[in-house]
């Protein structure tokens, strides 16, 4: 009995667990980029570009390729380049200004079809250049997928996110984009869950049921019937000597 | 068939066990009426129809353009019954004709014909006509008794009896392909005629015999210039079709019942010897308007000929019956109208414009004639006068098609706003706040004496003399701001305040030039706090094709418009958004994007346009295309121009956006977190920014048709969750609030309805408690989700929302039945588990079931069913306990809800005299025993 509730439980806390860990994959400036991924057919690369003006004007230049893989299991993964001396001197420049750095992605879809793979139109998401800055270029991008894999959209946060002010002195902080990327497919969202709460209102009803189980009025009640009936026939035998007691009380 | 059974018993438990967790509220019976109102409305006048079966009878009977047949009461313009039919082409009335008792409609295109009691308003009988477009229909009278009605489809006539409705025979129409027949004629003869035409080449008249239903005579008569019978021609006198021809300028003549090769007589307008002179105004289509006022009769002789937009003549036809006199000519008239009693007949003008004009003529007592006219006009106002021209009543009909609302805080009384004037002046010095202070005070005592007084005064009087009728003038705000005004506005472009405790209309405006299509979107900029500062809303009307904007600054406490000019919009606006920001004189900032991504400010002040040049880089907007699928995010600049900023895209041949909800930017939430079982806290992902999109899926096969939720930052663009509600259709009805979406959908599989709730959390810990910014919040919420089953489909939805968030939330779900049931948020929360532990218990959360319950106890509106609810609107009032609720649709019900009771007042029933005297008593027996005890204690030290 008591394994039941349990699974239960378990189950409520699925979707929360699903959430938390959807389709991860992780990648460092490109390095452990999978070597398998080249020959596989299915996958393919699209440019990941970024933009970061004093002006706040975007002209967006290549960051790196981001490696997505469609199919049952989508997988992405990112190689990309290191900041060169000006990029970083004007990633500086914007941050003391409060400006942006944007990225955008190509609007593609992971589905086999080659064809329309390649739909016009990009996908742009933003964080304040500041904020990267002072992360250290730590920066967390997701893609966000929906049902029939097109992607639909790219968002960047950084970590920390907050912009403190602290001056970064060191160049060589600025170098190297320390990416954590993953791939987000929507969520399915549940059903009402009318079998499991048929199936625990049946144990309980089990639990509850037994002792109480549907007996005849005369498969309770044998014993009182019995003892009337006998009492019944005593006293009809014993209505002689009544008469003779009545007798004796005068 | 297995688990519906099973299910049965399971939910009835479950009910008892709920009963246990939430006490019943509902209305008592002596509370009826006490906080709330309905007002019923039927919409736009179609067709009406005075009751003239008897002298006495004070009834009227409309069918309007909500697909309601209705009967008031003419004296008081009360409704006396109404009868709601389906919305859309398959309800509308076609026509509506009375004779007697029996008021006959045709319904939906031809569809149903419809006889009905109009003394009960009982439905007599139904009949199922032929399909067929709906062209007319007439009363056909025999000897003098009408017993049958005819109806004309495009290619059949059919014959009905008037007591049972069944059909006494129907016939084809001969080339109803070629030949448009669009008029039934009947003049009390054994014959029906079929008027129908070819345009520009003939008119055919089909004669049939009202026995059998076989064709008399078929007559085809030579006319090049007539494209429609329906528009061109009446009958009158003795069966004489006229007809008018707007080209050449001439009437034409012709007896229907002519024998042999009949033939057109035409009277040329300019050359007939009726003075004055007959000139049709130029570029204008003229009109005839006859009468046949008894069916057994034919048609009176006497016509009106519309020569111009506000120019009409009498005429009369000569009984030779090819040549006209004329008797009087009326201009300026704009509507003109028929009405008969007895021998006489009235003719009615109008000048002043209006829409349509319904007559009705008695006989009074001395035998002279009377008449009541029922005007209905443009604004969609429904007016009712009698003969010397004095108004019996209005019904503002306007009000059936609410679009949108808000509800404005009332101004303060006068002494109210004398100490607010005092505290919101500057000081200067010492001795003129002592005399400021002491002035206010003698205005204060002043005001006083003379409510003492009053009060006095009023005490003397006869107890019914003393009304307290509610005026624009002695408008104030209550102690617990209870009564507020409702601006409402309607589709007609029709603006209204009404007062949220009587429900009285207090001021009305009707906006003209106000396109069918028009989107409102009503905005309150400046409140009722900043006196002396009157309050200020703003109407943004815009076009929704061309999507061309316009501005209506006006103040919602007596409707009169503001003398602020508003900016003139060249460009179609995208969006509209409201800043916090506030202008020297405390109005809010109203800011429109153009189709260019340009910004428009208003008001536009110097001081206003600095505060955004220094604001720019933290205002931030976004737009929905939702026909390409695109959400985008934009950051305000210095120049008031714009950059993109962020770019979502949801393909559109998968799903549609559906709607897009952000939260209302009132709304207050209380506590940050939720205490769990076990002492610890789970923090609410409270994200004002956040956007809940809804989407559609465009496969609509039920096995793959699926519901998207989207839940997207309205700054930074990132989604934060996105789910999928597979099997799923819409309509999707959704509520958006603090750290929760609702959304009711139709589940495709199991063909129901079903809830769905999200809600978000941070965790047990919050990543920054001081201050929410969506640039810095790297973590995404944890999302929970549960659904259930909702035995109802439901039409609209909305949350409940009181001052400070303190009070539980209900979620207000309007039915198709009218009721309006409110729903406690506690049965919708994904935390509900599967199993009662001891921690679930501690949280008083309620086990989960699937099943949804509904009980009646729950309807706010008890017996008042609201029809055809299309919005439910809250609004917090001075008492935490107390939401203030107005649902719209065809009807308007006003109430209150307290969603957690009403913890902050005490009850009607409290007894006042019980505790007062129980508190002077201890306070007398503490007194005495006081006093008793020093003497005891003197007495001791005297031994």
């Amino acid at each position: 009995m008591a394994s039941v509730p349990r699974s239960f439980l378990l189950l409520s806390i699925i979707p929360t667990i699903l959430i938390l860990c959807a389709d991860f994959a992780c990648c460092n400036t490109g390095r452990k980029t999978g070597d398998g991924l080249d020959t596989d057919f299915s996958g393919f690369s699209v440019p990941l570009e970024h933009s970061f003006e004093v002006d706040d004007v975007s002209r967006f230049r290549m960051r790196g390729a981001l490696q997505l893989r469609g199919g049952r299991e989508t997988s992405v993964s990112l190689s990309q380049s290191q900041l060169s001396e000006e990029d970083r001197k004007t990633l500086k420049e914007v941050a003391a200004v409060d400006g942006l750095y944007k990225i955008r992605v190509p609007r593609v879809s992971l589905t086999d079809r080659q064809t329309e793979r390649q739909m016009d139109g990009y996908l742009t998401a933003f964080v304040r250049a500041c904020s990267l800055v002072e992360s250290h270029l730590s920066d967390v991008i997701t893609l966000h997928t929906d049902v029939s894999g097109y992607l639909i959209g790219v968002s960047i946060v950084t970590i920390p996110g907050a912009c403190r002010g602290t001056e970064v002195e060191d160049e060589v902080d600025l170098e190297a984009f320390n990416t954590t990327l993953t791939i987000i497919a929507p969520t399915n969202a549940p059903q009402p869950e009318t079998a499991l709460f048929i199936e625990r209102m049946d144990i309980e009803h089990e639990k509850r049921g037994k002792p109480q189980e549907q007996k005849s009025f005369f498969a309770k009640y044998w014993y009182l019937i019995l003892g009337g009936a006998i009492f019944l026939m005593a006293s009809s035998s014993a209505q002689p000597s009544a008469g003779g007691a009545e007798e004796q009380q005068s | 068939m297995k688990p519906p059974a099973k299910m049965s018993k399971p939910t009835s438990l479950f009910v008892i066990f709920f009963s246990l967790f939430i006490m019943s509220e509902a209305v008592f019976e002596d509370q009826v009426g006490k906080f709330d109102w309905r007002q019923q409305y039927v919409g736009k006048t179609l067709f009406a129809h005075f009751d003239s079966h008897s002298q006495s009878s004070n009834k009227l009977f409309l069918a309007t353009d909500k697909n309601i047949f209705a009967s008031f009461n003419s004296r008081t313009g009360d409704l006396l019954w109404r009868h709601v039919d389906k919305v859309g082409p398959e309800g509308t009335i076609d026509i509506l004709v009375l004779h007697g008792q029996d008021a006959l409609m045709v319904v939906g295109g031809g569809r149903l014909l419809r006889s009905w009691d109009t003394n009960m308003g009982g439905l007599n009988w139904e009949a199922v006509l032929d399909t067929g477009s709906f062209q007319a229909a007439c009363f056909v009278a025999i000897q003098d008794t009408v017993k049958h009605v005819a109806v004309l489809k495009k290619a059949a006539i059919s014959l009905h009896y008037l007591t049972n409705g069944h059909q006494k025979w129907v016939e084809n129409l001969p080339d109803s392909d070629t030949v448009q027949y669009q008029a039934v004629y009947s003049g009390g003869e054994v014959e029906v005629y079929v008027l129908g035409v070819v345009p520009n080449s003939h008119l055919t008249i089909i004669a049939y015999s009202l026995e059998d239903g076989e064709i008399i005579k078929q007559r085809s008569v030579e006319a090049p210039w007539l494209s429609s019978v329906e528009s061109s021609c009446v009958v009158i006198g003795q069966g004489v079709l006229m007809c008018v021809d707007p080209a050449t300028l001439a009437l034409y003549t012709l007896p229907i019942q002519a024998e042999e090769a009949p033939q057109f007589n035409q009277i040329l307008l300019q050359v007939t010897p009726v003075q004055p002179r007959l000139e049709v105004s130029l570029g204008f289509q003229p009109v005839l308007v006859s009468s046949q006022p008894h069916p057994a009769r034919s048609p009176i002789s006497e016509f009106f000929l519309q020569l111009g937009p506000d120019h009409h003549v009498l005429l009369q036809l000569n009984a030779d019956g090819y040549t006209i006199a004329a008797l009087r000519d009326f201009q300026p008239a704009f509507l003109v109208s028929f009405a008969t009693t007895g021998e006489k007949t009235v003719a009615v003008v109008m000048t002043p414009k209006n829409e349509t004009l319904y007559v009705h003529a008695f006989l009074k007592k001395d035998d002279s004639v009377d008449y009541r006219v029922l005007v209905q006009t443009q604004d969609h106002a429904l007016t009712f006068i009698q003969q010397p021209g004095r108004v019996v009543w209005t019904r503002e009909e306007a009000l059936a098609d609410v679009v949108t609302m808000e509800m404005v805080d009332l101004p303060l009384t006068g002494t109210q706003a004398e100490l607010e004037g005092e505290f919101g002046k500057k000081a200067d010095g010492l001795f003129p706040m002592v005399l400021k202070r002491l002035s206010s005070q003698v205005i204060l005592l002043q005001a006083w004496l003379a409510h003492l007084w009053k009060l006095f005064y009023e005490a003397r009087k006869p107890h019914g003399q003393v009304k307290n009728e509610v005026t624009i003038e002695t408008l104030s705000r209550d102690e617990f701001n209870l009564q507020k005004m409702m601006v409402m506005v309607t589709a007609s472009g029709k603006l209204f305040g009404i007062d949220s405790k009587s429900g009285s209309i207090l001021w009305k405006h009707y906006l003209e030039n106000v396109q069918p299509n028009a989107v409102f979107k009503l905005i309150v900029q400046r409140t009722t706090a900043h006196f002396p500062h009157p309050p200020q809303c703003t109407l943004l009307i815009k076009d929704k094709d061309t999507g061309l904007a316009s501005l209506h600054v006006f103040n919602p406490i007596f409707g009169r418009k503001s003398h602020i000019a508003p900016p003139a919009l060249p460009r179609p606006i995208l969006q509209s958004l409201l800043l916090p920001v506030i202008d020297q004189d405390y109005a809010k900032v109203l800011l429109l994007v153009d189709d260019q991504y340009k910004v428009t400010a208003f008001p536009s002040t110097k001081n206003v346009l600095q505060q955004l040049q220094e604001m720019a880089s933290s205002i931030f907007f976004y737009l929905i295309r939702s026909d390409q699928g695109n959400l985008s995010g934009f950051r305000l600049r210095k120049d008031l121009s714009t950059e993109r900023i962020w770019e979502v895209v949801l393909p559109t041949e998968v799903q549609k956006i559906v709607a897009v909800n952000g939260k209302r930017p009132n709304e207050h939430v209380h506590s940050q977190g939720r205490v769990m079982g076990d002492r610890s806290v789970l923090y609410k992902y409270l994200n004002p920014n956040l956007l809940a999109v809804v989407t559609e899926s465009t496969d609509a096969h039920p096995e793959r048709a699926f519901v998207g939720v989207f839940l997207v930052d309205g700054v930074t663009g990132r989604i934060i969750h996105e789910a999928v509600q597979r099997k799923a259709r819409g309509p999707v009805h959704f509520v958006h609030s603090e750290n929760w979406v609702v959304y009711e959908y139709w589940n495709t599989k199991s063909r129901r309805n079903e809830f769905s709730v999200l809600e978000l959390f941070e965790g047990t810990e919050l990543y920054n408690s001081t201050v929410f910014s969506s640039l810095d919040r790297p973590h995404l919420p944890q999302v929970l989700q549960q659904t259930y089953i909702f035995p109802s489909p439901i039409t609209t939805m909305e949350a409940t929302l009181t001052e400070k968030g303190i009070t539980s939330r209900h979620l207000l779900v309007g039915l198709p039945s009218g009721a309006i049931l409110s729903l406690p948020k506690m049965f919708l929360d994904p935390r509900r588990p599967e199993v009662v532990t001891e921690h679930s218990r501690e949280e008083n959360l309620i086990p989960y079931a699937p099943e949804m319950p509904i009980r009646t106890e729950w309807f706010i509106n008890y017996n008042q069913t609201v029809a055809r609810v299309k919005g439910i609107y809250t609004a917090p009032s001075g008492l935490e306990s107390t939401c203030l609720v107005v649902a719209y649709g065809l009807d308007i019900y006003q109430t209150r809800v307290y969603p957690s009771k009403q913890f902050d007042v005490l009850k009607d029933d409290y007894d006042y005299v019980l505790i007062s005297s129980v508190l002077f008593a201890l306070f007398f027996a503490t007194m005495i025993s006081k006093r008793l005890a020093q003497v005891k204690l003197l007495n001791r030290a005297w031994r």
